[in-house]
């Protein structure tokens, strides 16, 4: 089978943003930069999937040259190849989705794995877009799979519960937290990733849908309310939690 | 409380290549997930997290360095230095784990064994399939080696062996001890099974330090072992002292990571801890400790990135890598016993690691050869003139 993962190369969430001096970008200085969690169980299910069933995992990212270095964990968790699709500039999701439709076109995957987000700009967007260029049946928010013959049986999380969904293949899958928890790169598999290729392609070009015109961060947390500080403060704070914040 | 972002104030990460660093985050984010939620827990019970041995064996961790045809990554000293800094900042019992099977036991038998010896041990030991210890103190004989009492008798086609090791890192739940003992007054080097008749290993008990580490005595009463079973290649006190420089090398890193591990609890806990009606990260001699423990960090990271480059070159001194050992273990202690002292009453508690950390370091200053033997190493290097033995 032949497999594709497309990956995002995602500030740490443990990292603490600045907007840069442009008011409509990051401030990049000292950010660590990560695989995408999602995307990282997208890997982890195409992983076992080719352990399973044999076949070729392709590891896809476009962006600039600090993507490779998301791309060589792919390779070392056990990904065959991995294509960069280099180009740096800023890209909204349209045209991120049409670069790597275009390439997708080209390289014919039986199934497109995805995270069900990227977890910097948060549109769960690309994925679903690149099936709908490609005119593939999907899948969003995928927590377990299984593949039959021609197509696959798919579990996503609705709310309030799952769902069971069928789609031919080829099909593209955007992933959720669930059955796939993403093994760590063994050492073995670090120097292994060292030989294995990075081909770079230049991506097809296209104008963006979306401008961004500034970035704001979250109003500064109102100070606390101190409501008492032995038991007889309980009936109040009760009800406030009720009346006031709504939250029982 | 966000997770362990590393120390770096010189900017030592450029000198790192792309796999030495992904093999670092891959190690921090094992230990992060692995070692650091249970430690606290073995620690107070006294116990080894054995759970932890087929994990680490499966990311790579035992006998990094050596060749991939035993099943080993075949990574360079500077990553496997960075692996044992990782490895440490969760635990220093589960960084010595790593330095036995490694250091003291896959690289003997990998050095002075027979292609047979290898080809058996190395990729089961790789695997974690077998644990084994590395046998060579003795009651009295601790900093003088060479004065060991251990002998190994030719009788027909074996060797009998008679005497007692102590202080034996996995002594008690290794399948395999390599026991260093005379033979004809000369120090060889042997194999020896679990299990095999005129040989006990009994755990030490009443540790203050490393309590999450198997110690043991070896106890050999004509314990007959097959001629096959000598390590070929060893001769003299030489060989155990080759071993014992690998293992030092990886304390040399792995104390920077107990150091990092220290510094980092102590600079988040003086910017949230409130005296006087503001963050003690605010008051001068806070400040001061603060800066020495990330200056000696500092240095001491510099030392290592340039031991394990000269190690990755052949030109590593036995000598370098005791200075190494010396001034990080050192340091390290230091800046455990000052975070626990910029932590306060807290610091005594097990919510942190610094008490355990630095009860540990205890230990390291003086295993692989204490502090002041060190000192005499390089001093003799230094001078010409032994001034012990």
């Amino acid at each position: 089978m032949k497999l594709a993962v497309c990956i995002s190369h995602v500030p740490d969430t443990a990292t603490k943003i600045t907007i840069g001096a442009d008011g409509k970008s990051i401030d990049t200085t000292g950010v660590n930069y990560i695989i995408g969690p999602y995307d990282e169980y997208a890997i982890e299910a195409a992983l076992r999937l080719k352990e399973k069933m044999t076949g070729e995992v392709v590891v896809i990212s476009l962006g600039g040259d600090a993507h490779k270095e998301s791309l060589r964990k792919a390779l070392a968790m056990g990904a065959d190849k991995a294509v960069l699709l280099k180009d740096a500039s800023p890209r909204d999701s349209f045209s991120v989705a049409r670069a790597v439709a275009d390439y997708l076109k080209e390289f014919s995957p039986d199934i497109t794995f995805f995270g069900k987000q990227a977890v910097d700009y948060d549109n769960s967007a690309v994925g679903l877009m690149v099936a709908e260029m490609l005119g593939l049946p999907s899948a969003a928010v995928v927590v377990k799979f299984e593949v039959k013959d021609g197509s696959l049986l798919a579990e996503r999380e609705i709310e309030g519960g799952h769902e069971v969904v069928e789609v031919k293949l080829p099909a593209v899958l955007t992933m959720q937290k669930g059955e796939y928890e993403p093994r760590y790169p063994s050492l073995k598999g670090i120097m292994a990733a060292k030989s294995k290729p990075i081909e770079e392609r230049q991506p097809s070009a296209s104008s963006p849908k979306v401008e961004i015109l500034s970035m704001l961060k979250p109003p500064p947390k109102p100070a606390g309310k101190i409501v008492g500080t032995d038991a007889s403060a309980v009936p109040e704070l009760v009800r406030l939690l009720h009346e006031e914040a709504k939250v029982i | 409380m966000s997770k362990f972002q590393g120390v770096d104030y010189y900017n030592i990460d450029d000198h790192f290549s792309e796999e030495e660093l992904l093999i670092r985050t891959t190690v921090r984010e094992f230990v992060e997930d692995n070692v650091l939620p249970i430690i606290e827990k073995h620690y107070e019970a006294g116990t080894f997290p054995s759970d932890l041995i087929p994990k680490m064996a499966e990311l790579g961790l035992f006998g990094p360095t050596l060749p991939q045809r035993y099943g080993c990554a075949e990574v360079n000293n500077v990553a496997y230095g960075l692996m044992m800094q990782e490895l440490e900042r969760g635990d220093s019992g589960v960084r010595s784990f790593a330095s036995v099977q490694s250091g003291l036991v896959m690289y003997p038998i990998y050095t002075f064994g027979s292609e047979e010896q290898k080809d058996y041990w190395l990729p089961k030991l790789a695997s974690g399939e077998k644990i084994g210890c590395f046998g060579l103190t003795e009651p009295d004989y601790g900093s003088n080696p060479g004065g060991m009492i251990t002998r190994a008798e030719k009788r027909g086609g074996a060797f009998v062996l008679n005497g007692a090791k102590m202080w034996i890192t996995n002594g008690s739940i290794a399948d395999v001890a390599v026991v260093w003992a005379k033979l004809d007054g000369e120090i060889r080097g042997f194999l020896v099974e679990k299990g095999t008749k005129g040989f006990e290993a009994p755990e030490m008990r009443g540790k203050h330090s490393l309590r999450a580490s198997v110690t043991s005595e070896l106890v050999f009463q004509d314990c007959e072992i097959p001629e096959s079973n000598l390590l070929p290649k060893s001769g003299g006190l030489k060989s155990p002292l080759m071993c014992l420089t690998q293992a030092r090398y990886g304390i040399a890193w792995g104390a920077l990571g107990s150091a990092m591990a220290c510094y980092d609890t102590a600079l988040r806990y003086s910017q949230s801890r409130i005296q006087f009606g503001k963050p003690i990260a605010s008051f001068q001699m806070i400040q001061e400790k603060l800066v020495h423990m990330l200056t000696e960090i500092t240095k001491a990271q510099l030392m290592c990135l340039q031991l394990g480059r000269l190690k990755d070159q052949g030109k590593a001194k036995f000598t370098q890598v005791s200075m190494a050992k010396r001034n990080n273990v050192y340091h390290a202690l230091e800046i455990a016993r000052m975070a626990r002292e910029i932590l306060g009453a807290n610091g005594i508690l097990n919510e942190y690691p610094i008490m355990r950390h630095s009860a540990n370091l205890e230990s390291v200053k003086t295993y692989e050869g204490t502090h002041e033997m060190h000192t005499l190493i390089i001093g003799e290097d230094i001078t010409g003139i032994g001034a012990f033995a």
